[in-house]
């Protein structure tokens, strides 16, 4: 029960897991320890064949290869924006993967490290049709649906302040539980990150009863973390999520990347790669570190596709998540 | 007589060996406790992770939807764990009142000799023992929640309305001189008192009964509504009214707290029932016989003669009953009910300092449970003073 789990949490703090060598206690367990959501279509999801699947997953499971050499070593946590923060302060999780957003008290107070953004994201409302209401502003005296322990409980509370409106806070704690009140009709409109929305009215029956307001209120760049403290480890987690972007910009997929590993004329590649240079080494991994984290699920751009893209029934376009060069934020630094 | 113990013969000593023993226990736990506090110490400094009390001063920033005391955004830590012991206590203290009073009606009425009133309470008790407590507050809620929306609320003479968003009926606003009508129960009150105390010495002398409940309805009932309306009504009714989205004004009771409050209540109910059927049967049935042959009237052996001999039986477990109660109200993170346990684990997230939230609970914890044993112990012993 969630209860204990936090109790254990802070147990465990007690007897002392926060050993240095995170890469190390990997490596010996033979599998990676890591973060995922209860459940949020196209984030985190059992698949058909029961494997949890998703664009947090895949994450998770370009950095077991990257370091295991093997995608399916990874040990599932699902975790509630509650108790996220205990698991991995705790050494429970060795990574966190969980659409969380990067603030600075997480980052300075809380005492973890963020190793880059994966989804830039923003805070949004979802409602009926019927009600007629065109943005956030007109909801004075709604009932709303809010995940507790989330930055979008925080900004809710300072949104409605700032307007000078009132709400019926009904608080929850998973997605599936926002789910079910939502559809219930306890809560007027929910509110949470615009992935999250959409990910969620995938999944009505009568989605095409529901809207999601034009408004964002927040900014929610959503990224993996780790403990402060290790920062050979954060190396790993911050460089392989990098990889998978600069991958798209280099233009190696899955589909080519055998062929490109018989050298390009780009060295920029050929370094990621590992034919030329010792990048991997640098890390204290394998030279072809980025081609398993590569071959696990393919750049960055094939997961977004895969999982969130406009063919999927998420159906969300790139927008900020473009690379750089595309009309997007999206920008790693250089493989150098 | 007995030995002195010296140096040399402690260890062949039965009582010398267990001081001894029971030191050496002590020194073990001292040790355990040192090493995992040092441990703890060490381990938040190398996470740069600061401990102490110091966070619960800084704001909260999010807000609750249920609180007994002011509360907003812009409050501290320290004052929204407050709001949530008021509502552990508040639902525990409704808990325990409606449980013991279903559990003795049932725990009555499953002795009763009628067999359908019997087989009605039997199945009762095993189904609400039997199901896990954590699925009937998801059960009720799952009701509660599926009553019609706000648009189709279920009007009670268009001041009261029950939706899915819970039960809103009008609040008193009281004016000034209703501070009489106060006074006139005040008064009420301490009469009544005093007829109980003056029928009951009566009784003893001359055997003569008072009709104290009608007396005492009398009393508290008519004399304060008297001086209510002689006063002019001094109460503003603010009646709830609908609003794009809800009802305004008024005050509400959340379905959050109605499902936990009817679980909690069904379920410690039931086991209360079985311990005052217990309690009622373990007096010997020489008792009531005896009291019928005198003449006592049924409901009358079952009140002054049976009820007061159980209650000894029935005051210890009821104890542990109530203590569970406390504690299993903190089930209701399952449906969000804001209690200390939800709101301490959004501070614990919010703010990163969980070793301290997990101290406050188990402390608060802790002194419900003592407070309410010690409270039960001085009843306990008041009315086992009785016996002869
Ligand atoms: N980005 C916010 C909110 C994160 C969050 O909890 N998001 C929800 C909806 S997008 C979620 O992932 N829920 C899945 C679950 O309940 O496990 C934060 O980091 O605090």
């Amino acid at each position: 029960m969630k209860r204990f789990s936090l109790l254990i949490a802070a147990m465990t703090l007690i007897s002392g897991v926060a050993s240095a060598g995170t890469l190390d206690d990997v490596k010996k367990r033979g599998a990676l320890q890591c973060g995922i959501n209860t459940g949020l279509a196209g984030f985190a999801y059992t698949d058909d064949n029961g494997k949890w699947a998703g664009f947090d997953v895949a994450y998770c499971r370009a950095l077991a290869s990257a370091v295991l050499g093997n995608p399916d070593k990874v040990k599932y946590v699902n975790l509630t924006g509650k108790n996220r923060f205990p698991a991995l302060a705790s050494g429970e999780i060795d990574v966190l993967s969980r659409n969380t957003t990067w603030t600075f008290s997480r980052d300075v107070k809380l005492g973890f490290t963020f190793v880059g953004v994966s989804y830039y994201d923003g805070q949004g409302f979802i409602g009926r049709k019927k009600l007629g209401v065109k943005s956030a502003k007109e909801l004075d005296g709604a009932s709303i649906c809010i995940q507790t322990g989330t930055t979008t409980e925080l900004n809710l509370a300072d949104f409605f302040r700032v307007n000078k409106i009132k709400y019926e806070p009904v608080p929850i704690e998973t997605n599936e539980e926002a789910r079910k009140a939502y559809l219930a009709e306890r809560c007027d409109v929910y509110t949470t990150d615009a992935s999250g929305l959409a990910a969620t009215k995938s999944t009505f029956a009568d989605a095409d009863k529901h809207m999601v307001f034009p408004e964002i209120i927040s900014k929610e760049p959503l990224g993996p973390l780790v403990r402060q403290g290790d920062d050979a480890w954060a190396d790993i987690a911050r460089w392989t999520l990098n990889a998978l972007i600069n991958a798209e910009e280099y233009g190696v997929t899955s589909g080519n990347i055998d062929k490109m590993l018989k050298g390009t004329k780009n060295p920029e590649i050929n370094r990621m790669l590992g034919t030329e240079g010792s990048l991997g080494e640098m890390l204290g991994l394998q030279k072809d570190w980025a081609v398993k984290a590569l071959k696990a699920g393919g750049n960055y751009g094939e997961i977004f596709d895969r999982y969130l893209g406009e063919k999927t029934p998420l159906g969300l376009s790139r927008g900020l998540n473009a690379l750089w060069n595309n009309g997007g934020v999206l920008y790693a630094p250089p493989m150098r | 007589m007995t030995n002195r113990i010296t140096l040399g013969n402690i260890w062949f000593d039965k009582r010398g060996r267990g001081y001894l023993l029971q030191l050496l226990v002590l020194f073990c736990v001292a040790i355990f406790l040192a090493v995992i506090t040092s441990n703890t110490i060490a381990n938040l400094q190398r996470a740069g992770l600061t401990s102490g009390f110091g966070f619960l001063g800084d704001q909260a920033f999010f807000d609750i939807n249920q609180r007994l005391i002011d509360y907003t955004s812009q409050s501290s830590f320290g004052r929204a764990l407050i709001v949530g012991l008021l509502n552990t206590v508040l639902v525990s203290s409704l808990g325990i009142l409606t449980a013991t009073l279903i559990g003795f009606i049932a725990g009555v009425l499953r002795l009763s000799n009628n067999w359908l009133i019997s087989r009605l309470i039997t199945s009762y008790v095993e189904v609400t023992r039997n199901v896990p407590l954590l699925l009937q507050i998801i059960f009720w809620w799952a009701i509660l929640t599926s009553l019609p929306k706000v648009r189709e609320s279920i009007s009670i003479f268009g001041v009261s309305f029950i939706n899915n968003r819970g039960l809103r009926a009008p609040s008193p606003n009281f004016e000034d001189p209703f501070i009489w009508v106060c006074f006139a129960i005040v008064v009420c009150l301490l009469l009544t008192l005093a007829l109980y105390v003056w029928s009951g010495r009566r009784q003893k002398l001359t055997g003569e009964t008072f009709p104290i409940p009608l007396a005492g309805l009398f009393l508290l009932v008519i004399t304060p509504l008297v001086v209510f309306y002689s006063l002019g009504q001094p109460i503003n009714w603010d009646i709830p009214t609908r609003t794009r989205f809800n009802f305004r004004g008024g005050f509400n009771i959340t379905p959050e707290l109605l499902a936990l409050w009817i679980a909690l209540a069904t379920y410690t109910g039931a086991f209360i029932s079985e311990i005052v059927r217990a309690g009622i049967l373990s007096v010997s049935t020489g008792q009531s016989e005896a009291a019928l042959s005198l003449g006592l009237r049924k409901n009358q052996t079952m009140r002054l003669i049976i009820i007061p001999q159980a209650l000894r039986v029935i005051i210890p477990p009821l104890t542990s009953q109530y203590l569970n109660l406390t504690k299993n109200s903190s089930l209701a993170i399952a449906i969000g009910y804001q209690d200390l346990v939800s709101i301490g684990g959004t501070i614990l997230n919010q703010s990163g300092h969980a070793l301290e939230v997990v101290g406050i609970w188990m402390f608060v914890y802790l002194s419900l449970s003592l407070a309410t044993s010690a409270f039960m112990n001085w009843y306990n012993k008041r009315i086992s003073l009785v016996e002869r």
